[in-house]
C-alpha cells in the first residue's frame, strides 16, 4: 500500500512536472501586455528612459528575459522555495493575496459540498429503489436539468427573482453597503447573506452530477447477487436497502466525495465571478484578465495541483474502503 | 426485453420445423433494436424532437427570417427641443454708425436716458450729443452734426441668407418706416439705390427683389446655423398674435441637418458598424416641421419648440409584430439573432467534438492497440491534459485574444480549436479502455484465428465496437461543449460581437438595467440554450440505455 502511494506520487510530481511546463510556455507566449503598459507608462513621464529601455528592465525584473526553458527551470526553483513572486495586478505577494482570498471560497465550498450530499445521496437512493416510477423520471430530469443549467443564467434568473423583484438580497458583492457600521456578529450575517445566492447557485449547478452518480451506483448494487440473497432471506425492503444495499453504495460515494475534497480550495472560478465574491476563483479572474503572469500561473499549478490530489485520495480512499480491492 | 421472448416463444416447439418465411421468428437487427428502445424511452424522444426544433430554428430558421443577423432597425422618435424664441422687442435697440467709434455702451445709456427724458441734448466726457427724434420709437444721435448712433425698436433683418445690412441702410430704411405715419408703402434710398417699404415692412429693391423687413419681434434660432425665412418668422408672429400654440411650416430651405446619434454606451466595433449603416440607410427629412409655440416669461416672448423627427437605433424595443422578440441594444431583431446564435452555438459545439473525437479515437486505439511504452506514453499524455485546468486557461487565452483584437471570426476557428485540444483526453481514456477490453474478448481471438488482416480486425471489428460508446459520449460532451462556449461568450471571451451566439446575447445582462427591464433579452436566449444542452443530455441518456439495455442509466 505504502509502495503504491509512493509511485503515486511520484507519478503525479512528474506530471506536474509537465503540466507546469506546459502552462509556463503557454503564459510566456502570450502577449505579456502587462509589461508593455507598464514600459509606456513609465517611458511618458518626463525625463525618463525610452521604451524600449524600461522594456528590458521590466522583462529582466519579471525574469521574462530568459528563454522558456530556463525560465520555467528558474520559476520551479523560486517556487520550491515558496517564492511565487509578486502579483503585477494586486501588487502584493501571490501568496499574501491566495491567503486572503482562498479560505472565502473554501468554506463556500464546504457549504455546498454539505448540501449537495445533503440533498442528491437521498434523492438518488430514491429515484434508485423506485427505478422506473414517476419521482425516478422527475428526478433524474432535475438532476439532468442542474446539470444542463448554465450558472450564468441561473445566476441571473435568481437574481432577477430574488434580488430585484423580492430584494432579499443584493445584486453583488459580498458585504453590504452599511457593513463597516455593524456590529461584529452583524458584520458575521451580512456576510453570510451575500453568500447565499452564490452558495444556492452552486449547489442547484452541482447536485446533478452526484444524484445520477448515486441512482446508477445503487441500481448496480441493489442488481447485486447478495441483495437478492437478503431478499431470499425474508428481510424486510427497509433492512435490504438501508443496510444491504445502501452500504455498498457508500464505497463509490466515500470515494468520490473523498476525491472532491481537495477542489474545495479550488473556488468557484464562474459563479464567484458573477456574484462578485472575492473568493479566490473572482481573484483570480480577475489577474487571469488583466494578464497577471505571476498570479495565473501560481492559480494554474495549484488547480493542477488539486487535480492530482483529488484522483490521488480517491484512489487511495476506494482500496481503504473496498477491502475486496487489491492494489498490487 | 420483449425481442428476447419473442425469439424463445414455444411456438416453434411444435413439430412443425419447416424452414419457411411464415414460420420464422421474426429478428430485428441490432441497429434496429438499438433505434426501437431509443423511440421506447419518452425522455429520450423528447429530447430528440427538441433537438430537431433547434436545428430547424437555428438553420432553417435564419433563411425563413425576413431579417439579417446584422440588420439594424431605427425608430423615428420625435423630439421636442427648443428650436427658437420671439420676443416683442420694446427696449430701444442701439447701432452705432460704421464710421465712428463714438456710439459705446456708456453714450447708448445716456442717450437712453436723454430719450426717457425728452431731453434733445446730452453731454459725455465733454463732447456734446444731440437726439432727435426721426420717427415713431427712432431717434438718431449726433454729435458735431455727424451722426453717430441710432436708437430704434423696429428691427431690420436681412430676407437674404448670409448678408449684412450697412448702417446707412438700416437707418434710411427704418427713417423712412417710422416716419411714415400713414404705414402705407413709401420709399427711400441708401447707398444709391431706390428701395420701396411695403406697408407690412417688406423693403425691396428697384427691381422688385426682397431684401429686408421691419419688425418689431424678434425671431431668433437657438442653433446659430439655423437660418429663419421671413417668411417663416411671419407666420410664426401671426400664430402668436393669433393666440394659437401649434403650428406647422414647410420649407425647403428649413432642412434637419443632423441625425440623432445613436446611444452612446456601445462598444468601439458597434459604432463602426453603425455609421457604416447610416450612410446606408438614408435618413429621410421632412420639410414639414410641427412646433409649439409657449409663452415664456423669462424672456417677455415665446419659445419655440420644434417636434423633430429623427432616427435612433430602435434599441430595446419590447416584442412588437415586427419583432416578435423585440431588439437587442444594437437595434438588431432578437429572433433573428437567437437563430443565427444557435447556428454558431451548434456548430461550435459540433465541430469541437469532431475535433475532440478525432484526436480521442487516434490516441486512445493507438495506445489500446499496441500497448507496451507507446500506451504508457500516451496515457500519461492523457493525464497531463486531464490535468490541466481548460477554464482558467481558455479565459487566459480570451484575453490574450481581446489584447491582440484578433478578427472575431478567427476569433471563432482558435476558440473550436483550443476547446478541442483540451477536450480530447477523456475520450482517448474511454477509447483505450474500451479496446483493452474488447481485444480480450472471444471474437477478437476469432479473427485472429480466422487470418483477418490487422487493418479489416481494426476497422470492422473493433471500431465498430467502440463507436455506441463513443456517440454516447459526444452527445453527453456536446451539451458541455455548448455550455463552455456559451459561459465564454458570456464573459466576453468567446464568440465576439458582429456574430451573435446564445452566450453573448445573455452576456447583456450584465448591464443591470437590461437584468431587471428587459427580459426578453436574455430570457429566451437562455431557454433555449438550458434546452438544447438538457437534450443533448436526456438523448444521450436515451442511446446509452438503448445500445446497452442492461446498464442502468
Amino acid at each position: 500500500m505504502r509502495k503504491y502511494i509512493l509511485k503515486r506520487i511520484l507519478i503525479s510530481i512528474v506530471i506536474l512536472f509537465f503540466v507546469g511546463f506546459i502552462i509556463y510556455a503557454l503564459m510566456r507566449c502570450l502577449p505579456t501586455s502587462y509589461i508593455e503598459n507598464m514600459a509606456r507608462q513609465k517611458s511618458m513621464q518626463p525625463n525618463s528612459k525610452s521604451y524600449e529601455e524600461w522594456m528590458t528592465q521590466l522583462t529582466a525584473m519579471y525574469n521574462m528575459d530568459k528563454g522558456i526553458i530556463p525560465g520555467y527551470f528558474s520559476w520551479l526553483g523560486q517556487a520550491f522555495r515558496g517564492e511565487f513572486g509578486d502579483s503585477w495586478f494586486y501588487t502584493v505577494p501571490v501568496l499574501e493575496k491566495f491567503n486572503e482570498t482562498v479560505w472565502l471560497s473554501f468554506i463556500m465550498g464546504g457549504i455546498v459540498l454539505i448540501f449537495e450530499i445533503i440533498i442528491a445521496i437521498p434523492l438518488g437512493i430514491v429515484a434508485a429503489t423506485k427505478q422506473y416510477s414517476t419521482s425516478d423520471y422527475v428526478i433524474s430530469v432535475i438532476a439532468l436539468a442542474g446539470i444542463s443549467l448554465p450558472t450564468f443564467f441561473f445566476a441571473s434568473l435568481l437574481k432577477l427573482v430574488f434580488s430585484v423583484k423580492l430584494g432579499w438580497f443584493d445584486l453583488f458583492g459580498l458585504v453590504g453597503r452599511n457593513y463597516n457600521l455593524l456590529s461584529a456578529s452583524g458584520q458575521f450575517w451580512d456576510k453570510a447573506k451575500h453568500l447565499v445566492l452564490p452558495i444556492v447557485t452552486l449547489v442547484v449547478i452541482s447536485i446533478g452530477g452526484l444524484m445520477r452518480y448515486t441512482r446508477t451506483n445503487m441500481l448496480e448494487v441493489l442488481n447485486a447477487d447478495y441483495i437478492r440473497t437478503a431478499r431470499a432471506k425474508g428481510l424486510s425492503e427497509r433492512k435490504v436497502i438501508y443496510n444491504h444495499a445502501f452500504r455498498n453504495t457508500l464505497i463509490p460515494l466515500v470515494t468520490i466525495i473523498g476525491g472532491s475534497l481537495p477542489g474545495l480550495f479550488s473556488g468557484a472560478l464562474i459563479t464567484e465571478t458573477l456574484y462578485a465574491i472575492p473568493g479566490i476563483g473572482y481573484t483570480s479572474y480577475q489577474a487571469m484578465v488583466a494578464g497577471d503572469i505571476p498570479f495565473s500561473m501560481f492559480y494554474l499549478v495549484f488547480l493542477s495541483i488539486l487535480t492530482l490530489a483529488g484522483n490521488l485520495i480517491a484512489d487511495i480512499l476506494y482500496a481503504v474502503v473496498d477491502p475486496r480491492v487489491r492494489i498490487s | 426485453m420483449d425481442e428476447n421472448k419473442n425469439i424463445n416463444t414455444p411456438e416453434t416447439e411444435e413439430q412443425n420445423y419447416s424452414l419457411n418465411d411464415d414460420r420464422r421468428v421474426k429478428v430485428l437487427s441490432p441497429g434496429a433494436l438499438v433505434m426501437k428502445r431509443f423511440w421506447r424511452n419518452r425522455l429520450a424522444v423528447v429530447g430528440m424532437s427538441v433537438l430537431i426544433f433547434m436545428f430547424l430554428f437555428s438553420f432553417a430558421g435564419g433563411i425563413i427570417s425576413p431579417y439579417g443577423q446584422n440588420q439594424f432597425f431605427y425608430k423615428d422618435v420625435e423630439i421636442s427641443r427648443e428650436f427658437a424664441a420671439v420676443t416683442e422687442n420694446d427696449e430701444f435697440r442701439y447701432r452705432a454708425s460704421d464710421s465712428t467709434d463714438k456710439f459705446g455702451s456708456a453714450v447708448q445709456a445716456q442717450a437712453m436716458l436723454a430719450i426717457q427724458t425728452k431731453k434733445a441734448d446730452f453731454t459725455y466726457r465733454d463732447i456734446a450729443y444731440t437726439v432727435s427724434e426721426e420717427g415713431e420709437n427712432f431717434y438718431s444721435i449726433y454729435s458735431d452734426g455727424e451722426l453717430v448712433g441710432i436708437a430704434y425698436k423696429d428691427i431690420v433683418s436681412s430676407s437674404v441668407e448670409g448678408t449684412k445690412l450697412s448702417f446707412d441702410f438700416i437707418y434710411s430704411a427704418l427713417k423712412a418706416y417710422t416716419s411714415d405715419t400713414s404705414k402705407g408703402d413709401s420709399s427711400f434710398s441708401a447707398e444709391g439705390a431706390e428701395y420701396t417699404i411695403s406697408d407690412l415692412g417688406y423693403i425691396s429693391d428697384a427691381s422688385g427683389n426682397e431684401v429686408a423687413y421691419i419688425s418689431r419681434y424678434v425671431v431668433q434660432a437657438i442653433m446659430g446655423d439655423v437660418f429663419l425665412s421671413r417668411d417663416f418668422k411671419e407666420k410664426l408672429i401671426e400664430t402668436i398674435m393669433a393666440g394659437g400654440t401649434e403650428f406647422s411650416y414647410t420649407d425647403e430651405s428649413l432642412i434637419i441637418t443632423e441625425d440623432e446619434e445613436p446611444v452612446s454606451e456601445e462598444e468601439d466595433e458597434a459604432n463602426i458598424l453603425a455609421t457604416d449603416d447610416v450612410t446606408e440607410a438614408e435618413a429621410p427629412v421632412s420639410a414639414t416641421a410641427e412646433y409649439t409655440i409657449r409663452p415664456n416669461q423669462n424672456h417677455k416672448g415665446w419659445s419655440i419648440r420644434q417636434l423633430q423627427s429623427s432616427r435612433q437605433y430602435d434599441t430595446y424595443s419590447s416584442p412588437n409584430k415586427a419583432h416578435w422578440l423585440g431588439t437587442d441594444r444594437y437595434g438588431m431583431d432578437m429572433l433573428t439573432r437567437l437563430m443565427y446564435g444557435g447556428r454558431v452555438s451548434l456548430l461550435i459545439g459540433f465541430i469541437v467534438v469532431i475535433i475532440e473525437t478525432l484526436i480521442g479515437v487516434i490516441m486512445g486505439g493507438i495506445s489500446g492497440y499496441f500497448g507496451g511504452w507507446v500506451d504508457n506514453l500516451i496515457m500519461r499524455l492523457v493525464d497531463i491534459f486531464y490535468c490541466i485546468p481548460s477554464m482558467p486557461i481558455i479565459i487566459i487565452l480570451g484575453a490574450a485574444m481581446d489584447a491582440q483584437r484578433v478578427d472575431p471570426s478567427v476569433r471563432m476557428v482558435y476558440l473550436m480549436l483550443i476547446l478541442g485540444i483540451l477536450g480530447w483526453a477523456g475520450i482517448a481514456r474511454l477509447v483505450r479502455g474500451q479496446i483493452l477490453s474488447l481485444r480480450e474478448q472471444e471474437f477478437m481471438t476469432a479473427t485472429e484465428a480466422s487470418g483477418l488482416s490487422v487493418k479489416s480486425r481494426i476497422f470492422k471489428h473493433l471500431i465498430p465496437n467502440v463507436i455506441p460508446q463513443l456517440i454516447v459520449n459526444c452527445t453527453m460532451s456536446l451539451g458541455g461543449v455548448i455550455i463552455t462556449e456559451a459561459t465564454l461568450s458570456f464573459l466576453g471571451l468567446g464568440v465576439k460581437f458582429p456574430f451573435a451566439s446564445w452566450g453573448n446575447i445573455i452576456n447583456d445582462v450584465n448591464n443591470t438595467h437590461v437584468l431587471t427591464t428587459y427580459w426578453f433579452i436574455w430570457i429566451p436566449a437562455g431557454t433555449l440554450l438550458l434546452l438544447t444542452v438538457l437534450a443533448f443530455n436526456l438523448v444521450g441518456d436515451g442511446l446509452r440505455d438503448a445500445f446497452d439495455p442492461r446498464m442502468n442509466r
